[in-house]
């Protein structure tokens, strides 16, 4: 039966001449196996490997954003919202906070785009497609806002209280001061929550594989498998998000500097 | 519905009365809405899955007490090393943290479980050695993978609470002629974990969180139940409903016991 | 407040709008998002290729239809197609009496044996006797795990059940479980493998189930959808007709894949 998986085979004659069972582990391993199978170009599935990452990190980028869009409303709506709002605000936070983001993801996957085109279909409208990126989004994105509505509701009320009172003695409207005080003003105590829900973003998308969706580590078990070199797929997509982190880090530092220009330093303590 | 998991600041505004009349509207609609969900979603499935419910129960609480435990252990060094110890210490314990928290749980599982299995049939010795019948099952991949992920994350929290120890306890014990190791363990210590305490609360329910991780790599849980129920019956939202219930109210038991917890430790830091 | 809140969906909805692309006419096959060889899998530059891939593209053109490949997770894929996420299902899923309940079926478009491999240093039958004692690996929601549970439920010392075939394949090659009952094409696949050459070989097929096993392998279509189905009788019988499926078989088969 003539097989068409063409690289497992070549890398399998490639081992076989080499011979001795440990070497055919080890071999792809440590010799040009490696460096053949992570290449970017077809043979190797290294392109693979980034196009992933591309749509992790495109994820992680909208979820995150629509994180802070859903956490800023969450924030006021807790803070200065009536009652009812206050209260649903706190069931979000809370339960989903509460409930694995596995869970949500699966939840939200399956319900959420059938409802939206339910909807849409009761409303007459043609129901529409949404591809994954923008689900995979939308449900990331829904689960960072919960997180972020603490953030910013923490960093709301660390602005001293003078500043705002100075502000609404000025007269400024409540967006102008939104705008001008209150923003600027919590954006240094807000920037370390929402550096780690960067972080936690960018590592979330990796649960996305489990409803299939394309993004890095579902493209590396995809690799994995038709590669049988589960080891070196594993650890180079590790790298991946390591390589992502610590650039993420050193961004954030510039930030977090920026932000915090003219305000006496933190010494590093107890969070 | 009030747990604050690690709520920086909590703003007291809100009147004293629990019970509002928004309330006992909000909980008339909620439930309506579970009432509903019972009477109009599909729950005929329940009983034939009792026994699978229960057991993956049980694992998923026992994986979360034994990783947290385990990893709380590690956590100490951990945060020791990084906070007080010779670079030599300092550095490896500093690069394992950055490694753990910054890829993703579900790869390094993966890893642990795939990768390694992958390399079992090269080595025949392991086969033979008295641990195979454990490293033919799956659980003991998921317990490693999640203490680990436990400790470095503990770890870090660990470092900032050793380094938040105020110097002048630990001056004042050494004047007292303690041992360095009477003295970590009488003062340093117990400070630094009551000053962890509050976010252990919030860790522990991450790793609670995390747990369903393990279905991927086939560990039974309460979550790889819910998932053998929606591919038996192709009911989808049932199971996911009622597995987010069971989660939510296992949280709500962490944070209660927590809180007691704390109030039972005297906090008096300076 | 209120205002956020507006702002929120109104750039939520922009987003989807924006994104999203309302393609009626562009039909979607279902194919699960995981290597199955000979039948599916990934090439290295992220492009799905085998003999199902190529049938499908094959049926679709038959049928004038424009299809797209979309790969989806196993074991949500007939929620998927129920949730019309997919429009039909082309992935080796066998016409069967339990998912009929949910969902309808072509005529099938190829039929092979189920078998069991094991690891070579171990010989055994795949029969309950045979499997005695034994931990067996099969894949989630197929009808190898209903026919497992049915036939060794009793003897087997475990039936472990995976997301994907890869999964239980690799993990038979690791030594963790004795044997796995799949498809026999997929797994002869396997076997021919550097990994599956060294550690496994065919113990043989099952014993015949129709009732569990099934007529063979149909696409997956939602029940309402019998005008799509009707075209895709057709276009199963077109190609058989008029030598596209020998031709695409001959490639991938050294023997009549359709079956009796």
């Amino acid at each position: 039966m003539p097989i068409r998986l063409s690289f497992p085979c070549r890398l399998a004659d490639g081992a076989r001449s080499r011979a001795a069972p440990i070497s055919t582990f080890l071999t792809p391993l440590l010799q040009s196996g490696t460096l053949e199978l992570l290449s970017p170009t077809p043979p190797g599935w290294g392109g693979n490997l980034l196009r992933g990452l591309a749509n992790s990190v495109q994820i992680a980028i909208g979820a995150f954003g629509l994180g802070l869009a859903i956490g800023t409303a969450g924030a006021y709506a807790k803070l200065y919202g009536g009652p009812i709002l206050r209260d649903l605000a706190e069931i979000y936070t809370t339960v989903v906070r509460a409930v694995p983001e596995l869970v949500l993801i699966l939840l939200l996957y399956y319900a959420g785009t059938d409802l939206v085109n339910r909807a849409l279909e009761a409303m007459g409208y043609a129901r529409i497609d949404i591809n994954g990126l923008v689900a995979g989004i939308v449900v990331l994105g829904f689960v960072q806002g919960a997180y972020a509505t603490e953030v910013l509701r923490g960093a709301i009320l660390a602005v001293p209280q003078g500043q705002i009172e100075a502000a609404r003695a000025y007269g400024m409207s409540p967006g102008k001061m939104l705008r001008r005080i209150t923003l600027p003003a919590m954006l240094p105590y807000a920037i370390p929550g929402l550096a780690n829900l960067w972080l936690i973003a960018t590592k979330d998308t990796a649960l996305l594989a489990v409803v299939g969706f394309n993004e890095l580590t579902l493209v590396t078990r995809q690799a994995a498998g038709a590669t049988k070199a589960y080891f070196t797929f594993f650890v180079a997509a590790g790298m991946l998000y390591l390589l992502l982190t610590l650039f993420s880090n050193t961004i954030i530092g510039r930030i977090e500097r920026w932000a915090r220009r003219g305000l006496p330093s933190v010494t590093e303590g107890a969070a | 519905m009030t747990i604050s998991l690690a709520d920086p600041a909590k703003p007291q505004r809100r009147p004293r009365g629990w019970l509002q009349p928004h309330r006992i509207g909000l909980m008339a609609v909620g439930l309506a809405l579970v009432l509903s969900a019972a009477i109009f979603m599909r729950w005929d499935w329940l009983p034939n899955y009792y026994g699978l419910i229960a057991a993956g129960l049980w694992r998923t609480i026992w994986i979360l007490v034994l990783t947290c435990a385990i990893g709380f252990m590690f956590a100490v060094p951990l945060g020791l090393a990084q906070a007080a110890g010779p670079i030599w210490l300092a550095w490896p314990a500093k690069a394992f943290c950055t490694v753990i928290r910054g890829t993703p749980l579900l790869l390094q599982l993966w890893l642990l479980y795939f990768g390694l299995g992958s390399l079992f049939p090269q080595f025949p010795w392991i086969r033979q050695s008295e641990l195979w019948p454990y490293l033919r099952q799956a659980w003991p991949y998921g317990v490693l993978a999640l203490t680990l992920s436990f400790a470095a994350y503990e770890g870090e929290v660990m470092r900032g609470a050793f380094a938040g120890v105020p110097r002048g306890q630990i001056e004042a014990a050494r004047a007292f002629g303690m041992r360095r190791w009477k003295i970590f363990r009488r003062i340093w210590l117990p400070q630094a974990v009551s000053r962890a305490l509050p976010t252990l609360a919030g860790e522990t329910v991450l790793q609670l969180k995390a747990t369903p991780l393990v279905a991927t790599i086939t560990v039974v849980d309460i979550y790889a139940v819910a998932s053998r129920v929606r591919q038996d019956t192709y009911i989808v939202y049932e199971p996911l409903l009622l597995l987010a219930l069971v989660y939510l109210c296992i949280t709500g038991i962490i944070v209660f016991l927590f809180r007691r917890l704390e109030a039972r430790i005297p906090t008096r830091l300076g | 407040m209120l205002k956020g809140l507006k702002i929120a969906a109104a750039a939520l909805l922009l987003g989807v709008a924006g994104m999203a692309t309302a393609q009626a006419d562009t039909l979607k096959v279902g194919i699960a998002a995981e290597p199955y060889p000979p039948f599916a899998s990934p090439d290295a530059s992220g492009k799905w290729d085998g003999w199902e891939v190529r049938i499908a593209n094959a049926l679709c053109g038959e049928a004038k239809l424009e299809c797209e490949i979309t790969p989806i997770s196993w074991d949500g894929i007939i929620p998927a197609l129920t949730t019309k996420k997919i429009d039909m299902i082309v992935a080796s899923m066998s016409i069967t009496a339990e998912r009929q309940k949910t969902i309808a079926f072509s005529d099938k478009y190829y039929n092979t044996p189920t078998g069991i491999i094991g690891p070579k240093s171990e010989t055994f039958d795949a029969t309950p006797e045979g499997l005695k004692g034994k931990i067996l690996g099969v894949q989630v929601s197929t009808v190898h795990e209903v026919y497992a549970k049915k036939h060794f439920g009793d003897s087997a010392s475990e039936i472990k059940i995976y997301q994907t075939q890869d999964e239980a394949n690799a993990d038979l090659a690791a030594g963790r479980i004795d044997a796995v009952q799949a498809d026999a094409i997929a797994l002869n696949d396997f076997l021919a493998t550097d990994q599956g050459k060294e550690c496994c070989d065919m113990k043989g097929d099952v014993a015949e189930d129709l009732e569990v096993l099934g007529p063979g392998v149909g696409v997956g279509l939602r029940k309402e959808d019998s005008e799509l189905k009707d075209k895709i009788n057709a276009a199963i019988k077109g190609i058989r007709a008029s030598g596209k499926y020998d031709e695409i078989s001959k490639e991938y088969f050294d023997f009549d894949i359709f079956g009796g």
